[in-house]
């Protein structure tokens, strides 16, 4: 009884636009709600860096090279902030980052696809991280004080990925025939799994009608899906790429692009785990993971060496 | 909050974004040590040049305020308009007060 009280007391704060710090009283299920989304969007940004870590030895010249690098540190960052979010509900992260390596923590699907050529590093920070802005920017205003602020700071570096992406891939769309094709091949891979960002269709998301009244959501998929093709479409005729979808046709009467159907048994297969690179992903990460368990063995026998000596010396 | 022994301690991170500016709360992190701790923010909340200086703080070491005493805490302070310039009337003639 009280606790019905005080759910109701909870939804009229969040009515009232009052945002929720991490040591007031909050539904179990608005918690729970939070890790899964906070720790999964970290998961993301931590496995996000190994497509594109992938194609740091092989940058095409320095510029690039420390663009790409500085950009993989910022995700790298981002999953950070986030996991130091989810932490101020009382999970810890290292048992979030078992989950991860485990493989029993979901992440974003995109990541589980392959980046074949240098375009699809140019592919990813104009789509991926054009698609993660606009998913992100909503959440600045998030209902949970914690995240609302981690992606405040997040969506600030986010821009320049998108620019840095963009550039790349109208470099490539300017060049010669042969970089041409590899910018077109690169839109035409990434476009679809892009879309699929958004999640499932609004009358086939199960979190969704929760997540709004919770206001951790502030738009549906759908719509947010329907705003990048718009900006997006514009951008891709610009540098003259075409968008691989042959009912994609401007709609004058809606103000907006109608575009074909996604393929979400494509999209369910990568969540279920089969996606092109699901368990190379996996790998890589529980392999970076032990290799640099020796690190984190020094660090702390020298904090605790350390420690030592100053309780000697007291 | 519950800490599982085998993970590092939590650290709250404060930025002062130039001379003349207050430290202020930029997140927090896990490090082994306060050295370990002032490396690793650098290097997660200031590479863009956010700060001049870093304080860290262990987490368990800070006494918070109970959500639950807001009112009892902040609401006298309402009430109390008088501690603001604009309570007091002064015609409009009357220059630089």
């Amino acid at each position: 009884m009280e606790n019905l009280t005080r759910e109701k007391e909870f939804q009229a704060k969040l009515d009232r636009e009052v945002k929720i710090e991490p040591k007031d009283w909050m539904p179990d299920a608005y918690r729970k709600t939070l890790i899964r989304q906070i720790s999964q969007h970290a998961h993301s940004e931590i496995v996000g860096m190994l497509p594109e870590g992938n194609w740091i030895t092989r940058a095409p010249n320095l510029r690039r090279k420390a663009a790409l690098l500085a950009k993989v540190q910022d995700e790298a960052g981002h999953g950070l902030y986030l996991y130091s979010a989810a932490e101020t509900l009382g999970v810890d992260r290292i048992d979030l980052e078992e989950q991860l390596l485990d493989g029993t923590a979901k992440y974003s699907s995109i990541f589980n696809y392959p980046t074949q050529t240098w375009a699809d590093i140019g592919a990813i920070g104009w789509l991926v991280d054009g698609a993660a802005i606009l998913n992100q920017v909503p959440l600045c205003r998030t209902s949970y004080g914690p995240y609302a602020r981690a992606m405040v700071r997040v969506c600030k570096e986010e821009s320049f990925h998108q620019r840095q992406g963009y550039e790349i891939i109208m470099t490539l769309a300017q060049g010669n025939e042969a970089q041409k094709k590899l910018a077109q091949d690169a839109l035409n891979r990434w476009w679809w799994p892009a879309l699929m960002m958004f999640g499932p269709s609004d009358d086939n998301s199960k979190h969704s009608a929760q997540s709004m009244a919770w206001k951790i959501k502030r738009f549906s998929n759908d719509y947010l899906r329907q705003d990048f093709v718009d900006r997006t479409v514009p951008q891709a005729e610009y540098i003259g790429l075409s968008v691989p979808d042959k009912d994609l046709k401007w709609n004058d009467e809606r103000g907006h692009y109608d575009f074909g159907p996604i393929n979400w048994e494509e999209f369910y297969n990568v969540i279920k785990g089969n996606g092109p690179c699901n368990r190379q992903r996996l790998k890589t990460r529980n392999a970076s993971f032990k290799a640099g368990a020796w690190v984190r063995e020094a660090a702390s026998a020298y904090a605790d060496k350390k420690a030592s000596r100053k309780e000697v010396a007291a | 909050m519950s800490q599982r022994k085998d993970s590092w301690p939590l650290w709250e991170v404060f930025v002062r974004g130039k001379q003349g500016l207050h430290h202020k709360h930029a997140g927090s992190l896990h490090a082994p040590d306060a050295e370990m701790a002032i490396k690793n923010a650098r290097d997660v909340y200031t590479r863009r040049s956010e700060g001049v200086s870093i304080w860290v703080v262990p987490s368990d070491q800070i006494t918070a305020s109970n959500p639950e005493n807001k009112d009892s805490l902040f609401d006298p302070a309402e009430s109390k308009v008088y501690r603001h310039p604009t309570f007091y009337e002064v015609p409009d003639g009357v220059k630089f007060i």
